[in-house]
C-alpha cells in the first residue's frame, strides 16, 4: 500500500522590485521614527502556510509551485519563494 | 441589446448596474450567478460589477477569477461580446488576464470615495465612440486597490482609454487618486471589446443623482452596437 505523507509548507509572497509598496514604505518611516536609522528598505508581503497531503516530496514541490503560479501570487506584481517544508507525522 | 450583470459573493454594485441597464436604458437585463455558466452568444454585454468579491481575500479579484461564470465570460469575450468591468470587475478582468496589468493597493493606503475627473484619451473604442478625445468626465470612484500597474512595454498606448486628470483635463500627479502609472483609470483589450475602469459610470446616469456623465459611456456602447447590428443586418 502506498503511504501518503502530510507536509506543512510555508510560502512567502513579496511585491516585486520596481513595484511601489506603500505599506513597506510606511512601516520603514515608523521604524526610522523609533530610531532605527539603519533601515534602508521594508517590503511587506504575505506568509501562506499550507497543510497538504501528497504522495511524496517531489509531488509536493510540483503542487506548491502550481498553486503559487495559478493563484497565490500574481507574477505581474509579486514574487514567491518556498520558505520551509516540514513533514507532519 | 441583451445584457447580463454577474453576481459574485461580495458584489455590491450589481443592483446599481442592473438598475441603470434595465430602468434607465430600458434594456433586457439579467443577473448571472457566479456559479452558473451561459452560452457564449447569449448576451451582447456582460458587466462585472463593483464590490468585494470573495472579500478581496488574497488579492482583489484573484478568487473570483476562477468562478465557473468566468469561463463563460472568457468564451464570450473571445467571440467578440462586450465585457465591461467596473472597479472590482476591472480587478477581476486583470486577474483573469482578459486585460493587461494589475491593480494594487492605493499609494496613499486609504480607501478613496469621491468624484474624480477622467479624460477620454482614446475615443476609437465602442465604449467611447460618442465622446471626444480630451473630453473630461466627472465620475465617482470608491476603491482601496485601484493603483494600476503594468510593466513597461506591455501596454499599447491606444489601450489606455481613460486617465485621471484635473477639472481642466491636465493629467497631473495631484489628480491621480491612487498612484496609477500614467494616471490610468481605464484600459481596453487589444481586440477592443473588453473595457475595465476603476470609476463607477453606473453611479452617475440620472439627473436625480446630480450627474449624468456616466451615461455617455453606456450610450457610446449602445450606439456602436446598434450601428454594427444594422450594418450586419444589411
Amino acid at each position: 500500500m502506498r503511504v501518503r505523507k502530510m507536509y506543512r509548507v510555508k510560502v512567502q509572497i513579496l511585491p516585486k522590485d520596481g513595484v511601489f509598496d506603500p505599506q513597506g514604505h510606511t512601516v520603514k518611516g515608523a521604524l526610522e521614527k523609533l530610531g532605527f536609522n539603519g533601515v534602508k528598505e521594508v517590503r511587506l508581503g504575505k506568509l501562506i502556510e499550507i497543510l497538504i497531503d501528497v504522495e511524496d516530496e517531489s509531488q509536493l514541490m510540483v503542487q506548491t509551485k502550481a498553486m503559487c503560479e495559478r493563484l497565490l501570487a500574481n507574477p505581474i506584481i509579486e514574487s514567491y519563494q518556498l520558505l520551509d517544508v516540514e513533514e507532519v507525522p | 441589446m441583451k445584457c447580463a450583470v454577474v453576481v459574485f459573493p461580495g458584489s455590491n454594485c450589481d443592483r446599481d448596474a442592473f438598475h441603470v441597464l434595465k430602468n434607465v436604458f430600458g434594456l433586457d437585463c439579467h443577473y448571472i450567478f457566479h456559479e452558473d455558466r451561459f452560452p457564449p452568444d447569449e448576451f451582447d454585454l456582460i458587466v462585472l460589477p463593483g464590490g468585494f468579491s470573495f472579500g478581496d481575500y488574497l488579492r482583489a479579484g484573484a478568487i473570483a477569477r476562477f468562478s465557473p461564470v468566468m469561463e463563460s465570460v472568457r468564451e464570450a469575450a473571445s467571440r467578440g461580446r462586450f465585457v465591461l468591468g467596473i472597479c472590482n470587475g476591472f480587478q477581476i478582468l486583470t486577474e483573469s488576464r482578459l486585460l493587461p496589468g494589475a491593480l494594487l493597493r492605493n499609494d496613499g493606503l486609504k480607501f478613496v470615495c469621491r468624484d474624480v475627473y477622467i479624460k477620454v484619451v482614446n475615443n476609437r473604442t465602442p465604449f467611447t465612440c460618442l465622446l471626444e478625445d480630451g473630453q473630461i468626465l466627472r465620475i465617482p470612484i470608491a476603491h482601496g486597490e485601484g493603483r494600476y500597474f503594468i510593466p513597461d512595454d506591455q501596454l499599447r498606448e491606444d489601450q489606455i482609454v481613460f486617465q485621471y486628470c484635473d477639472e481642466h483635463g491636465n493629467v497631473t500627479e495631484d489628480s491621480n487618486p491612487n498612484g496609477s502609472c500614467f494616471n490610468i483609470a481605464g484600459v481596453i483589450n487589444e481586440k477592443g471589446n473588453v473595457l475595465g475602469l476603476m470609476p463607477h459610470p453606473e453611479r452617475c446616469c440620472e439627473e436625480i443623482l446630480g450627474n449624468t456623465d456616466g451615461r455617455k459611456i453606456f450610450e457610446s456602447l449602445f450606439s456602436y452596437f446598434t450601428r454594427r447590428h444594422d450594418h450586419e443586418a444589411n
